[in-house]
């Protein structure tokens, strides 16, 4: 029992990360008709966002320290932060310390840009091209992204540490009457798990109650009547883009803790996310997040040593690693437009 | 008596003819008495690292190595280890008086494009020796194209038993330490400091590294006392590691060993750290992390993770022997930091390389094996090692290493807490981790 409980909590974190990737991706599948497969390296840019925003807040004034050597016996240079210098060492100190929640402040502008730039710049040019098109460009993108982030900060993952105040775990187990150290669970990850609900419950009601999101669904819905309405339906999608390359991008804030930053991280999560979209249904925005969590809690079930091992025994190794993928197969055997997905999308 | 011109004539002969065109140059070239005999005023070298991928940091500090290796060799710079090394042939001329050239390939810590660039510079490029790598698999691949193409194949950074057990090769040399070498280094250590009646649960990555970093490990610690629990294989693509790391605590062990490395490391380290692990007590004791083999570079991307976590390295620039010390200045002065490992043994083999052809008087292949076969040297960093002609393995002290607990830079991620001597990490090349195979015969190509 606390074996399960476990690994549905884990599953719940991995999946909000498969939830808002493939939200992101489904919205701008339903605006745009694009498949973009650059989305997780805007995941990746977003987690780049916490490493740029402690470099900068980590610049610092180099002082000669004559008692203490460097590895070569030169005088040690001292680095102290302005961030310090100029606040003191207990505010200089907190505000380093909770860099990754400031970021999510950093990374909005910045992941709406980005967003503007990639979608003005290149991808409105494959709106009429076929999918295959659109999917090799928007790869070929990923892969430069990625290989900028890679000259810039190197192929090392770098450590972005949650706020002293949630680095740790609590006992779940004891919280509900189980035995001492049965479910242990990061802090973090349920603010991760929180922070996702809250942004997909965001998403969904900016949608439903707001006239732009009505807007929006009525193009998604039908874009030729909408604009036939006298309403600017592609600057308005133009602005989802925005959206959803922000929801991406706090995502990858948000997971930075959990996994150190690294530039391959996009493409980690990329494959997997579309598998998400496709299971939930092309274009639907409730079946990414179902099937993102749903996805999320199998594959943490899969990686179960009992699990392993009964589908070890039946000739299936390593089901931690393709569970997600038979189950897709499974699901679009029996339902091909995908959990919630509608007719007649990606069916031409 | 004139033959006639037939059909079938013409294509048998186009058959033998086009076979004989296909054929790489490295099987053919009939006047040279070696692979890539080189024929003016330089010899060429390869340096086979990852310069993409995730290990592409490493590589980065190969090369630097390397290139300072090549500096040194023609008489440039300070001359690093070349005065300290125990042999004094290398006079800064180059190697037997042909400057020395190199060219580059990148691994991408794949095998089949480390074979791929590997063979690039061999049948095109025209080197006599391939170095370099930052992982057993790739390390195996290579040094097995070495072997047929008959070059040297100084491996780089490989740690995996196999390398120099069943798929060692006549044309391969390691001078890294292996799995078998930390995990007895480690385990008196971790004895001393955690006790006899622990049990271990392993994380491994599933590829013949981790097999084999995991099998030394637990057999080392079983035999001091210790119980495994269990043994969870690890795919090596896995980035998030909570599934694996949650269900520990629960399973009565008391010890986590991360046999994983790089990426994978840092990962598994970091979620074992979020779970708490450290400050939680199981079975009345405090409840330990062990990471086999440390590399500072990836040390450093798990942060303050790391603090009080036991492993093994094969080099430390902290060391104050005459040797490192003078490749650490070099390298400093050059690059502004301090080297790793990798780059330690990567300029160590590039000496010991260029050190082997002048001793054997030649580049060929078998000449320059012969040299190193049995060779024993000092003053490159790790104290008397030797080349041990029966597996090509070089036997020297092992430093077990911890996390250190205050850093005073970036580069002070580890302290060293033994020198295990060399004696205590010997095993007979016959040992059951490192079984079947055989070097066969040196291959000169030509």
């Amino acid at each position: 029992m606390d074996a399960i409980l476990l690994q549905i909590l884990n599953g719940l974190d991995k999946g909000s990360a498969y939830a808002l990737i493939a939200l992101g991706l489904t919205l701008i599948f339903g605006t745009l008709g694009v498949v973009n497969f650059a989305h997780g390296a805007l995941f990746m840019i977003g987690a780049f966002c916490v490493v740029t925003l402690q470099r900068i807040l980590n610049i610092s004034t180099v002082t000669i320290d004559p008692t203490k050597t460097d590895f070569l016996g030169n005088p040690l240079k001292v680095k102290t932060p302005y961030i310090i210098e100029w606040f003191g060492e207990g505010a200089g100190m907190a505000i380093i310390n909770w860099s990754v929640p400031l970021a999510i402040l950093f990374a909005i502008p910045i992941m709406l840009l980005v967003g503007y730039v990639m979608e003005r710049g290149l991808i409105k040019h494959f709106y009429k091209r076929p999918h295959a098109d659109q999917i090799l460009v928007t790869f070929g993108l990923a892969i430069v992204l990625q290989e900028i982030i890679k000259a810039f900060y190197g192929a090392n993952p770098i450590p972005t540490p949650a706020p002293e105040v949630f680095r740790g775990s609590f006992d779940f187990g004891v919280l509900i009457g189980m035995a001492e150290n049965a479910v242990i669970y990061p802090y973090w990850r349920l603010v991760y798990f929180a922070f996702s609900a809250l942004v997909i419950a965001g998403v969904f009601a900016f949608l439903q109650f707001t006239t732009f999101g009505m807007v929006v669904r009525a193009g998604m819905a039908d874009r030729e009547t909408v604009g036939l309405l006298g309403i600017n339906i592609d600057k308005r999608f133009t602005i989802m883009f925005g959206i959803a390359a922000c929801v991406a991008g706090l995502a990858g804030v948000m997971y930075s803790p959990i996994n150190s930053p690294n530039y391959h991280m996009g493409m980690d999560f990329l494959v997997l996310s579309f598998v998400v979209v496709v299971v939930g249904g092309m274009g639907s925005l409730p079946g990414a997040v179902l099937a993102g969590f749903t996805l999320g809690i199998l594959e943490s079930f899969a990686s179960m040593n009992q699990v392993k091992g009964f589908f070890e025994a039946i000739y299936l190794p390593s089901i931690d690693q393709i569970i997600i993928y038979l189950v897709a197969i499974v699901i679009l055997l029996v339902r091909p437009r995908g959990l919630m997905g509608r007719a007649g999308v990606m069916e031409d | 008596m004139s033959k006639q011109l037939t059909r079938r004539g013409v294509l048998k002969s186009g058959a033998v003819v086009g076979a004989g065109l296909a054929m790489p140059t490295i099987f053919t070239s009939p006047a040279a008495a070696y692979t890539n005999e080189p024929k003016g005023g330089t010899v060429t070298l390869g340096f086979n690292v990852p310069q993409s991928g995730p290990y592409a940091d490493e590589g980065a500090d190969e090369l630097r190595a390397f290139k300072l290796a090549v500096e040194h060799l023609n008489g440039g710079g300070d001359g690093g280890m070349m005065k300290t090394f125990s042999s004094k042939e290398l006079k800064g001329n180059g190697i037997l008086g042909k400057k020395v050239k190199y060219v580059t390939g990148d691994t991408q810590t794949k095998s089949d494009a480390a074979r791929a660039s590997a063979k690039s510079m061999i049948e095109k490029d025209g080197a006599v020796m391939i170095s370099g790598g930052s992982s057993s698999g790739v390390a195996i691949a290579v040094q097995g194209l070495c072997q047929e193409a008959g070059v040297i194949f100084m491996a780089g950074l490989t740690h995996s038993n196999d390398t120099t057990g069943k798929d060692k090769k006549a044309n391969g040399f390691r001078h890294f330490f292996n799995a078998q070498m930390s995990a007895a280094a480690l385990a008196p250590v971790l004895e001393k400091k955690y006790g006899k009646d622990r049990k271990a649960y392993h994380l491994t990555a599933d590829y013949t590294w981790g097999w084999s970093q995991q099998a030394s490990i637990a057999a080392a610690t079983e035999a001091k006392g210790w119980k495994t629990v269990n043994n969870v294989l690890t795919p090596l693509a896995t980035t998030d590691f909570s599934s694996y790391v949650a269900p520990v605590l629960n399973s009565g062990a008391d010890i986590l060993v991360l046999n994983h490395y790089g990426g994978n490391m840092i990962n598994s380290l970091t979620s074992a750290v979020q779970f708490g692990l450290r400050g939680k007590q199981v079975n009345g004791k405090d409840f330990e992390i062990v990471v086999p083999l440390y590399s500072r570079l990836m040390a450093r991307g798990a942060g303050k993770n790391v603090k009080g976590i036991f492993g093994s390295t094969n080099w430390h620039w902290s060391l104050s022997d005459a040797g490192s010390k003078a490749f650490v200045k070099s390298f400093g002065e050059k690059y502004g930091f301090p080297p790793s490992q990798a780059a330690h043994t990567c300029y160590v083999q590039t000496l010991l390389y260029a050190d082997a052809c002048e001793r054997a008087k030649t580049f060929n292949p078998c000449g320059v094996a012969e040299a190193l076969e049995g060779f024993k040297f000092d003053g490159l960093g790790n104290g008397p090692t030797e080349y041990r002609k029966e597996d090509h393995q070089c036997f020297k002290d092992v430093l077990v290493v911890k996390g250190k607990e205050n850093p005073t830079s970036q580069f002070d991620v580890l302290e060293v807490v033994e020198v295990t001597p060399r004696a205590q990490v010997e095993y007979k090349p016959d040992h059951t981790m490192f079984k079947g195979g055989s070097l066969g015969k040196c291959n000169p190509g030509a």
